[in-house]
């Protein structure tokens, strides 16, 4: 069984996968952090490396993830994700973080 | 006809900049990878189609791009540099030992005779290669776990491999440049390495004269002399005759011999060029005149050139990859600047025009000449 989960990505991201606006991501199994972005990965290979660390699997720090208007970024890889986005009411939003002056 | 193809990194993306024979009408294309970091773009001479980019940002990595086409469009390729073994630690700038992480591509080397081989120097240093258009990359760690490893040192710009200088008569010598460890040979293909810093002389350092701890900024080689090797270091420029085995300065008359980028004419191998900057704490030209100075002598007696360069007012850096030569009959010289101009003298230097001027900083700048 898959799920669609919506995903926003940050614009940067959205240029390197040659996508425009949000892209609907099939994963299998329960939608966690870890299998959503494996999914988007397998999906849209030049985001490897970009989101989280190739080896392991670390989000990079300027990196968030947020939904349902809740930061996600320091839940456990393996939580699944919340139920808004499940259904397809609420995006996963991949956030580059505001750094700089 | 004969033509030039300039591949300019910037802070901001990548520019491509082609004209004639003449070198005097030019277009621009780009920004590519608008927003990126690009410190380095290199053509292969084995195809002068097939150029390398790496890309790279604090949020989103490394990244690298490939072009068949010229620079028209381009491929992401493989991302992942991983240390090859126990990655172990070199020291951090307060002496400690600091583990070995990487960073960034600092300089893509395509091979001499193979498009599909490309050597990168990274940050953390480390020497990597691929020999598949860069889809996958591999370590040689040889480099890394020479016997002074533990001891190298960042640079204030990071302890980056950014100079790689391939010997076109014998493609198992390679020589590379770590700020601030110092510059290194291989005679086996990267398997083992040998510190070539005897007769380089840093007073930043306890002892002036150590194996390794040189801030070495950029070497240059020309390909008819491949064991004669051109340094600019941290102060000081550098020659030497043996393939490293012994330096001596040559700075001569410089008016100082602070600067980042050394290069050689195309077809007069004593001839040489860098672009004194004032010193280590202020970046920029003398009384920011920006000035090449041209050695026809492999050093010691240098002239300044200016003639179309700014007389005033152009208080700028021009970094280590920076300038680049075409090897067409009249060789032309060229370079960039952080305030984001790229000059071109179609005539060995001794005149000089902007092709642009408000790029983002130029990080890097290489030459493809297309027959």
């Amino acid at each position: 069984m898959s799920t669609a989960i919506r995903v926003e990505l940050p614009a940067h991201l959205r240029t390197l996968a040659r996508v425009k606006g949000e892209v609907t991501i099939q994963v299998e199994g329960t939608p966690t952090q870890r299998t959503l972005l494996d999914a988007l990965e397998a999906a849209y290979p030049p985001l490897l490396g970009t989101i989280r660390d190739h080896t392991t699997l670390q989000r990079r720090p300027f990196i968030r993830f947020f939904a349902c208007q809740e930061d996600l970024s320091f839940e456990s890889i393996d939580t699944p994700l919340p139920g808004p986005v499940l259904t397809g009411h609420e995006p996963f939003l991949v956030i580059g973080a505001i750094a700089g002056g | 006809m004969s033509g030039v193809r300039v591949l300019v990194g910037t802070r901001k993306g990548a520019f491509i900049l082609e004209s004639d024979g003449k070198r005097k009408n030019w277009t621009v294309n780009g920004p590519h990878f608008a927003g990126w970091e690009l410190y380095h773009l290199k053509g292969s001479p084995a195809d002068p189609n097939r150029i390398y980019a790496s890309q790279s940002s604090g949020w989103f990595g490394q990244m690298v791009q490939r072009s068949s086409d010229g620079g028209k469009t381009w491929e992401t390729v493989g991302n992942k540099f991983v240390y090859e073994g126990v990655t172990g630690t070199h020291e951090w700038y307060d002496g400690t030992p600091h583990p070995w992480e990487f960073k960034r591509v600092w300089h893509l080397e395509p091979s001499l005779t193979d498009p599909d081989t490309v050597y990168a120097g990274v940050e953390d240093a480390a020497f990597f290669h691929t020999t598949d258009a860069g889809q996958t990359w591999r370590e040689l760690p040889g480099l890394r776990n020479h016997g002074t490893g533990s001891k190298w040192m960042p640079g204030a710009g990071g302890l980056g491999l950014h100079t790689i200088l391939l010997d076109p008569t014998n493609p198992k010598r390679i020589y590379i440049a770590i700020s601030a460890a110092g510059a290194f040979r291989t005679d086996d293909g990267g398997a083992t390495w040998k510190a070539i810093n005897q007769g380089l002389r840093s007073q930043y350092i306890p002892d002036p004269t150590a194996e390794i701890g040189h801030c070495v900024h950029h070497m240059a080689l020309h390909g008819s002399r491949p064991n004669t090797l051109f340094m600019q270091k941290h102060w000081d420029i550098m020659r030497t005759d043996n393939a490293g085995d012994l330096w001596t300065e040559v700075s001569g008359n410089l008016p100082t011999d602070f600067g980042f980028c050394i290069d050689v004419h195309a077809h007069e191998p004593e001839t040489i060029y860098v672009v004194p900057i004032k010193s280590d704490s202020e970046h920029f030209p003398i009384g920011g005149k920006l000035r090449v100075w041209r050695s026809r002598t492999g050093g010691n007696e240098w002239e300044e050139l200016s003639k179309g360069l700014p007389p005033d007012n152009c208080y700028v850096d021009v970094l280590r990859d920076a300038m680049a030569v075409d090897s067409l009959d009249s060789c032309g010289i060229y370079f960039g600047t952080t305030g984001g101009q790229v000059f071109v003298s179609p005539d060995s230097g001794d005149t000089w025009t902007s092709i642009v001027e408000h790029l983002p900083a130029v990080l890097s700048v290489e030459v493809q000449t297309l027959k």
